[in-house]
């Protein structure tokens, strides 16, 4: 169930976007993320449209793998589509189903919530799709290390993320293991109430967490063993450094951006 | 009271890229009251066969009978076929949750539906099954050592009185003493109450001391079912296979090779011991 | 021969902590590791027996400064490893590698695992990539260097987990039962790469088993039980000791038990046999 969610997924290819430095990517995704909320009428989503099956295209990765993510969010769009739709209030009533009303504004509303909902989902699943989980948190220690001057642990949050990352398919073994056991045992996780089901937990929880606080320790032992002692004074095996590249990237990110916020104050 | 398992096969992620046969055309038999070791290496589909006695696994074609009746079938009780067919997963110290001994072994037999009293008489019959006194009983399983964890967990499956244990490599981790300490309890349990019991492993010399058949698994086939002595006659297949028989298996077989007289299909060292002192017993010294 | 400079070196060390109960009264003091004297010397193996509860991680973990003597003193490459400022030198002479093997594996490319030690160490970047390199290749792990840990058998994960070791460059290397989880496979695997860096790359090896068979090869054997070191000799002293040794809860390999109990029916078999080839050879020898 939870491996069906290709959300996050990294997606091996050889493609020009996933040679892209990773902070490139975080930078962009966030720059899609705030041109998709500046831009408001048709001209600057054909803007966005155009930027992103672009980046689709260079990314090689399959169109239908993308959609498969989407799944995941099916209903939420479903939702906001519905509650736009009727509920947005306008002058001209298109459809009326007994109280409810379609109007002009809804529809349109409606429309462009959907398509800024789904380009957000797609516009990010590229950026994780093409990227390792590695080099995302590679990229984000990196982009946030000016925060270092304010005590906030950038390093220790990135080690933390790297580490989940990699225990979080361990775990996930282990659950099913234990689950089976306990069945085997007789136990149940499917029958009953709410109340039934949160106590059946109950035998798979205690070994689940037991077993992740050994591995912690373990890990910490084996950690300080290899002379872990912090970011300081670290060097790095695969250090982040920017090629020509990147900086034609993050030109085009520039001029994507000029063009919605010119589309916005122009017309 | 029998398990038979028919033109069993299994399939990983059938019709993808990452199609897996973990197991292929598992025919086998296991009767009321034997002593059987399932042995093959990491990945052979040693620990899907187990999963599927039990019906943890459903196979993707085949069939299996528990006492002639089809587990497949629809309204077939699995819950009552898993308190028949107990299975002892690897490592299984790790499944233990409750506060304290007597409570986690509780936990199988009041899941079928025994009363508190009830299960309560079943764990500490469990316990002394498995040789722990009822010192333990109040104690929280945490604080066991490593063997007695082990301990306390198999007991957690015997509470629940299977007809047939399943134990999947039950002497992972432990020391020698702790190994033979579990095999013994392991073998008496069968002696003495006739459970049938399988025994999962990857250890030929451990298994050869106690079981009366082998059923040697390999890329999800059955490669040899028989006596020890049977099975281990195949040493240089299994050795081809990445398993290798018992250490005396090789030396007796060289010795034969050298032309002495041995029986060549001994397969513990007190019958080694007896069939090698029979053809040197002009060696022997007495002692004075 | 000439004299070998000494790797490590323990004098009277001892080991203590307390067990307290629910309400944080002192239970008991255990005594983990008791009076314990030896000294390996550079470039040996030397291996250390024990059952489960004989004290003998708790030593490995002092070699590595994850644990500091309560009493008595213990250096390693001459350094006292109760100096604090020193713990990370010790660490980078003595690399340790630990039973499970999915526990110790920080990284989620095998490469980038490898490279973990040589980062906390400061080498600079085009080093580390030389190092991971050279220690994949001694591991025989090169070619798996893009996977995940996550895919490999359990022989595969505790090479990288070596090779994490190797790549610090170390003198010495501890291994704490790494092959207790693994099966006879990969338990093959990791003891030939154990060896090879011992005979190859000189590295002073000190193997924590209690699996008879992979002690046949070490240079010495030590014995441990309740704390103490109970025995100290070469694999076939050591094993020419059966009864001694099943009374610390040991065992000795099937050719060496065979031998034992033809020897006891009066055959005159020779002390300490370790193989079936060796045993075989014995009989023939009566004839």
């Amino acid at each position: 169930m939870i491996r069906d969610i290709t959300l996050g997924q990294y997606y091996p290819a050889d493609s020009i976007l996933h040679k892209l430095d990773p902070r490139v990517k975080l930078v962009t995704t966030i720059a899609f993320l705030v041109a998709l909320f500046v831009a408001d009428d048709w001209v600057g989503y054909l803007v966005a449209t155009v930027f992103l099956v672009a980046v689709i295209k260079l990314s090689r990765v399959p169109f239908h793998f993308m959609v498969k993510g989407l799944k995941a969010i099916f209903f939420i769009l479903l939702i906001t589509l519905i509650f736009n739709l009727f509920l947005t209030p306008g002058d001209v009533v298109l459809v009326q189903i007994w109280k409810l009303k379609i109007t002009d504004k809804g529809l349109h509303t409606a429309i462009f919530m959907a398509i800024r909902l789904i380009y957000l989902i797609l516009g990010s699943s590229v950026m994780t799709l093409t990227t390792t989980p590695n080099d995302l948190t590679d990229g984000l220690e990196k982009l946030m290390s000016p925060l270092k001057k304010l005590h906030v642990p950038v390093h220790e949050v990135a080690m933390m993320m790297s580490i989940a990352l990699r225990f979080i398919p361990i775990l996930l073994e282990e659950t099913d293991k234990i689950m089976k056991a306990q069945i085997a045992r007789g136990a149940d996780f499917e029958n009953g109430n709410l109340i039934q089901k949160a106590k059946n937990l109950v035998p798979l929880l205690v070994p689940l967490f037991i077993s992740a606080f050994r591995r912690a320790n373990d890990l910490a032992m084996a950690m300080e063993a290899r002379c872990y002692r912090g970011g300081e004074g670290r060097t790095k095996m695969k250090p982040l450094i920017y090629a020509r590249r990147d900086y034609y990237a993050y030109g085009v990110v520039v001029i994507f951006l000029a063009a919605i916020i010119a589309v916005r104050v122009v017309l | 009271m029998s398990l038979k398992l028919e033109h069993v096969q299994y399939t990983y992620s059938p019709s993808t890229a990452y199609e897996i046969h973990a197991l292929k055309d598992v025919n086998l038999e296991i009767p009321d009251g034997q002593f059987i070791g399932l042995i093959g290496h990491t990945g052979s589909g040693k620990s899907t066969l187990v999963q599927h006695l039990n019906g943890l696994v459903k196979a993707t074609s085949g069939h299996i009978y528990f006492n002639g009746e089809d587990i497949y079938a629809d309204g077939y009780d699995m819950r009552k076929l898993r308190s028949k067919v107990g299975l002892v997963f690897q490592y299984p110290e790790h499944q233990l949750f409750e506060m304290d001994v007597l409570s986690d072994i509780c936990f199988g037999p009041k899941n079928q539906g025994l009363s508190k009293e009830e299960a309560e008489v079943r764990a500490r019959e469990a316990m002394r099954m498995v040789g722990l006194s009822e010192e333990y009983e109040k104690q929280s399983p945490f604080e066991l050592s490593g063997g007695q964890k082990r301990r306390v967990a198999i007991a957690g499956v015997l509470a629940m009185e299977p007809e047939i244990l399943i134990l999947d490599e039950p002497t992972a981790g432990l020391d020698p003493r702790g190994r033979d300490e579990i095999l013994d309890q392991i073998s008496r349990l069968h002696k003495e109450r006739g459970i049938t019991i399988v025994l999962v492993s990857h250890s030929m010399e451990d298994v050869a001391k106690y079981v009366e058949r082998i059923i040697v698994m390999n890329q999800g086939e059955v490669l040899h079912d028989g006596a020890p002595r049977e099975v281990f006659r195949h040493y240089k297949e299994l050795e081809s296979v990445g398993l290798a028989a018992p250490q005396v298996t090789y030396i007796l077989h060289t010795l034969k090779e050298k032309g002495f007289g041995v029986d060549e299909d001994a397969t513990t060292i007190e019958e080694a011991r007896d069939t090698i002192l029979r053809v040197f017993r002009d060696k022997v010294k007495k002692h004075d | 021969m000439d004299k070998k400079e000494t790797m490590i070196k323990a004098k009277d060390l001892v080991y203590e902590y307390r067990k307290y109960d629910e309400e944080g009264r002192e239970r008991e003091l255990i005594k983990a590791v008791n009076g314990v004297n030896f000294q390996i010397e550079k470039g040996d193996f030397v291996a250390i027996l024990g059952h489960n509860g004989s004290g003998k991680s708790t030593l490995a973990k002092h070699i590595n400064a994850l644990l500091v003597p309560s009493a008595g003193t213990l250096w390693v490459d001459g350094i006292d490893t109760k100096e604090e400022e020193r713990v990370w030198d010790v660490r980078q002479s003595a690399g340790m590698v630990f039973q499970n093997p999915d526990n110790q594996i920080i990284g989620t490319i095998v490469e980038e695992d490898v490279g973990f030690g040589p980062e906390n160490m400061g080498v600079p970047t085009k080093e580390i990539w030389e190092r991971v390199e050279e220690s994949l290749k001694a591991v025989n792990m090169l070619k798996y260097r893009h996977h995940s840990p996550n895919k490999l058998s359990g022989g595969q994960k505790q090479r990288v987990a070596i090779a994490g070791v190797v790549a610090m460059h170390p003198e010495c290397i501890v291994l704490d039962e790494p092959t207790a989880m693994l099966d006879p496979n990969g338990r093959k695997e990791v003891i030939r790469t154990v060896r090879a860096l011992n005979q190859v790359e000189d590295i002073t090896v000190i193997l924590i088993t209690h699996y008879m068979e992979e002690v046949i090869y070490a240079d010495k054997v030590i014995v441990m039980d309740d704390g103490k070191i109970v025995m100290t000799g070469t694999p076939r002293e050591i094993f020419s000791q059966v009864e001694t040794l099943k009374s610390y809860r040991l065992d000795v390999p099937q050719a060496t038990q065979l031998a034992w109990e033809l020897k006891k029916a009066g055959l005159d078999l020779p002390d300490g046999i370790l193989t079936r080839e060796e045993l075989v050879e014995a009989l023939c020898h009566l004839n």
